[in-house]
């Protein structure tokens, strides 16, 4: 069957063509159109939703709300998002943000999808057309989920709370080694009271290194300080094996880049 | 930068090199920066066929049976084509210069020997019916045992990657491999204060240019065709492809032109002769152009070699011996490889005057994507590895790894242990400039070297 | 049959209409179609950006855009950019600062830079490397490349001042 592109009004119209099994959803492009390019046979149909509130970012009482739609190169722009946006431009380079919407992200594969580390470590909630979930929880139903997504929503973080790297091989652009995003809040005399810490190609998708994140309660972030949480960020992790790096490489180097960015 | 050291050699010539030193804009640059230079896939033509390949997903494998009816059924597909289509289906590229046998299938009839050959083309009105059909073709494959590097292929009962070798190495007129034969190395090494034996290796490497390697045809009437190509080499692969296709060369009508990137990439002669042939069946134009993937996948990349070297010195840092082993891996198949691993054998024992060498070089099939050309190949990792080398022996006798290459550097009346004597080497006089420019000093009588032995 | 839908864009500032085939990309409509066969397809995956292009100002990869989806909107290309034979500054730079080899990737790391220059007149070599970092060369090695937009960027606001 030949591609077609479907343009819908709404969501709902959009499920409802997805529902016959041979369509996919076009956000950006740079995963659908991409795959249609390599050759993938499964769907014929790309639907995409006209609907512009997709497009939105709105930045109320200290919670941001970032529509599907919304490209990496509109929250490099927006002035109220400053604090994230290294994990913006860390997506592709210029002519992938141009296009490449948050939506999309939270469906990228390992090696991509750094954006979505970031909203991990933030604590982000994903509003679909069946209802709202935490983003932890949908990573893990990911690849059997058949919603719509609309937003995600977080609370903004608190100036220089929001740490985030990625290590790649090409500079300044290229594909995640791994991709680090924390969310650090500490008191007066420097000691850790909240920690929130998302890793990037440490499993086929973005997950939290929730052993470092207890390590690190009560710390301070101290060469001595931050020991016991550099050994436990590696606790559980499965790192990806592909042209970029292989899981060998991957465990060793995680530890020596999530101390820097604990220290930096 | 560049500058002119016009001080060497200054009495054998005459002061009057007017373009050396200077810029000069490239011809096709204004091409290029407007994007009106045409590149092979710049044309388009009306009632258009596209080329999709269905490859082999095994490394090795007998072909049982090859089933294309219901690819052939699916809309938009005018042709699908087998083995059985190619006037003359096996070959080798470099036949061309009566370097044999003929060891190459250009569609797979009976074995797969590298995961990724081309057993079946499919030919319809659009890239995606193309795609659908070729995912329609059913292939019965039996596996076989495959083997992976050079030492598996050539162990004593291996699995025979290519039944037209009969070994799992290149049969030169010479025997299994290429030899040089200087002096006496036993002698060498006996009178040593040191010997030194290292082993390197080096994985294949993909040119990766960013046009993908591929070519348009279209049918000119009276059985004659343009093919629009980017191959590097064009009368080449006009021969090759009149062999293949069994058509006298005066049909076949090549155009080449500005190729987006080749490094050595783009000399094996493998979309041309089925896109012809694809054409010459249908009556139609006929495009095929590989994918990124298949340019990464399918593309033949440098060579995986293995080098042995050993060497015996003394402690003033004279080479007395040199042994060199090379292996090419060639893959399953020759394309230029039996030449690169020859190109070694001329190559070693590096730009140094050594009184005794012993030299053997292998090209060796296995079943891997057959490699082929790229940039000095069978030359640029043999200098890896004897410049590698060169380092640890100075290092061994606690020399200054340049001065150890002054003292062994070949200079004009040297004899080569290729039995050519050496003429116009200007190493010597290369180093002197390199230890200025990087600022890296070495001792006055060095300095006062020179190419010619008689001044030294 | 392939569904054919009618598009209409303005091309290097030009008014142009084509039927296209639904799902087509961009890169296919104006190569096949229009016939500006300045971007070229290196990989259709959206890495090595030889198909880059302007879509109402901004940078797009030809090849992840559907053409359908251009409709009304205005496409410049590298073979847009000569205006009455006469070069446009960037071009000029990249001939003269031999920031071209094979040309393949140059109409695509031409529109990059344009994209920069277009919003960033005066921009840094850090700026560059960045405009120029969705693009890849595999010839020349990038640094004749982020020194003639330099160059091209001087020579502008020469111009302006």
């Amino acid at each position: 069957m030949p591609l077609s592109l479907r343009t819908v009004d709404t969501i709902p119209e959009a499920r409802a063509v997805l529902a016959t099994g041979q369509a996919r959803y076009l956000g950006g492009g740079t995963l659908a159109v991409r795959a249609a390019n390599e050759g993938d046979l499964s769907f014929d149909t790309l639907v995409r939703v006209a609907d512009p509130s997709l497009g939105t970012v709105n930045v109320t009482g200290g919670r941001a709300r970032l529509g599907a739609s919304v490209t990496m190169s509109a929250i490099l722009r927006h002035p109220e998002l400053g604090d994230i946006a290294p994990a913006a431009r860390a997506i592709g380079g210029p002519a992938v943000r141009t296009v490449a919407t948050v939506g999309g992200n939270l469906f990228a594969p390992t090696p991509y999808g750094d954006f979505v580390v970031a909203l991990l470590a933030l604590g982000a909630v994903v509003e679909t057309d069946g209802g709202t979930m935490a983003l932890d929880e949908f990573l893990l139903l990911r690849g059997r989920f058949d919603g719509i997504v609309a937003a995600v929503e977080f609370a903004l973080p608190a100036t220089g709370t929001f740490r985030f790297a990625k290590v790649s091989r090409v500079k300044p652009k290229g594909l995640s080694v791994l991709s680090i995003a924390a969310v650090i809040e500490t008191d007066a005399d420097g000691t850790v009271t909240a920690a929130r810490i998302a890793l990037g190609c440490m499993a086929d998708r973005p997950v939290r290194a929730e052993k470092a994140e207890a390590a690190l309660m009560g710390a301070k972030l101290t060469p001595d300080g931050v020991a016991a949480a550099v050994v436990a960020v590696s606790h559980g992790i499965r790192p990806a094996t592909d042209p970029i790096a292989s899981k060998w490489y991957r465990r060793e180097v995680l530890p020596v880049h999530f101390r820097r960015l604990l220290l930096g | 930068m560049i500058r002119l050291a016009k001080d060497y050699f200054a009495d054998q010539r005459d002061d009057d090199l007017k373009q050396l030193g200077q810029g000069l804009q490239r011809s096709d640059v204004p091409g290029h920066v407007a994007g009106t230079t045409t590149y092979f896939a710049d044309r388009t033509f009306p009632r258009m066929l596209y080329l999709k390949m269905v490859r082999s997903p095994h490394h090795h494998a007998r072909i049982r049976s090859i089933d294309t009816s219901e690819a052939e059924r699916h809309p938009g597909v005018a042709r699908v084509l087998t083995h059985r289509d190619i006037p003359h289906n096996v070959y080798t590229i470099l036949i061309l210069i009566q370097i044999g046998p003929e060891d190459e299938q250009v569609l797979a009839a009976d074995k797969v020997r590298w995961k990724g050959e081309a057993v079946v083309a499919v030919l319809a009105d659009s890239e995606r019916a193309a795609n659908e059909a070729a995912a329609k073709v059913k292939i019965d494959y039996e596996i076989l045992p495959a083997v992976f590097d050079i030492d598996e292929a050539l162990k004593e009962g291996a699995t025979l990657v290519n039944e037209y070798h009969g070994n799992n190495y290149y049969t030169y007129d010479s025997g299994s491999h290429r030899k040089v034969r200087f002096g006496d190395v036993e002698k060498g090494f006996a009178e040593s204060d040191h010997i030194l034996e290292q082993t390197y290796w080096s994985s294949p490497i993909e040119h990766a240019p960013t046009e993908t390697t591929g070519c348009v045809v279209v049918p000119e009437g009276n059985d004659r065709f343009t093919c629009y190509t980017n191959t590097q080499a064009m009368f080449f692969t006009l021969d090759n492809t009149s062999i293949i296709l069994q058509m006298p060369g005066h049909k076949l009508h090549f155009v080449g032109g500005t190729v987006g990137g080749g490094f050595g990439g783009k000399v094996d002669v493998t979309v041309e002769p089925i896109a012809i042939l694809a054409s010459r069946l249908t009556g139609r134009p006929v495009s095929f152009i590989y994918s990124r993937e298949e340019e990464m996948q399918i593309s033949s990349p440098r060579a995986a070699e293995k080098i042995i070297i050993k060497d015996g010195i003394t402690k003033d840092g004279r080479i007395l011996a040199r042994k060199v082993t090379g292996y090419t891996d060639a893959g399953a198949y020759s394309r230029h490889s039996p030449y690169g691993a020859q190109k070694g054998a001329a190559h070693y024992p590096g730009p140094y005057t050594v009184p005794n060498v012993w030299i053997d070089t292998y090209c060796v099939y296995t079943n891997r994507t057959p490699s082929s050309a790229m940039r000095g190949f069978g030359v640029t990792i043999a200098d890896f590895a004897l410049e590698v080398q060169m380092d640890k022996l100075a290092r061994l006798i606690d020399m200054d790894p340049l001065e150890f290459r002054f003292i062994n550097a070949y200079r004009d009346g040297d004899m080569k242990a290729h039995r050519q004597p050496t003429e116009g080497a200007a190493l010597i006089e290369c180093m002197q400039e390199a230890s200025k420019t990087a600022n890296w000093p070495v001792a006055d009588r060095f300095m006062r070297m020179s190419s010619y032995k008689a001044e030294a | 049959m392939t569904k054919k839908v009618p598009i209409q864009i303005t091309l290097n500032g030009e008014e142009r209409a084509e039927f296209v085939d639904s799902g087509a990309t961009l890169l296919r409509a104006l190569r096949d179609k229009f016939g500006d066969t300045s971007p070229k397809g290196g990989c259709h995956q959206g890495t090595c950006g030889a198909c880059s292009v302007m879509i109402d100002g901004e940078l797009h990869l030809s090849c992840l855009t559907l053409a359908e989806v251009c409709e009304g909107r205005a496409i410049e290309t590298t073979a847009g950019l000569a205006k009455d034979g006469v070069l446009h500054p960037l071009q000029q730079a990249f001939l003269e600062g031999f920031a071209a080899q094979c040309g393949f990737c140059t109409p695509g790391m031409i529109m990059a830079a344009k994209a920069l220059l277009d919003h960033t007149p005066s921009p840094t070599r850090d700026e560059v490397v960045e405009a120029l970092s969705g693009n890849i060369c595999r010839c020349t090695g990038y640094e004749p490349v982020i020194k003639a937009v330099l160059s091209a960027a001087r020579a502008n606001s020469q111009k302006v001042a």
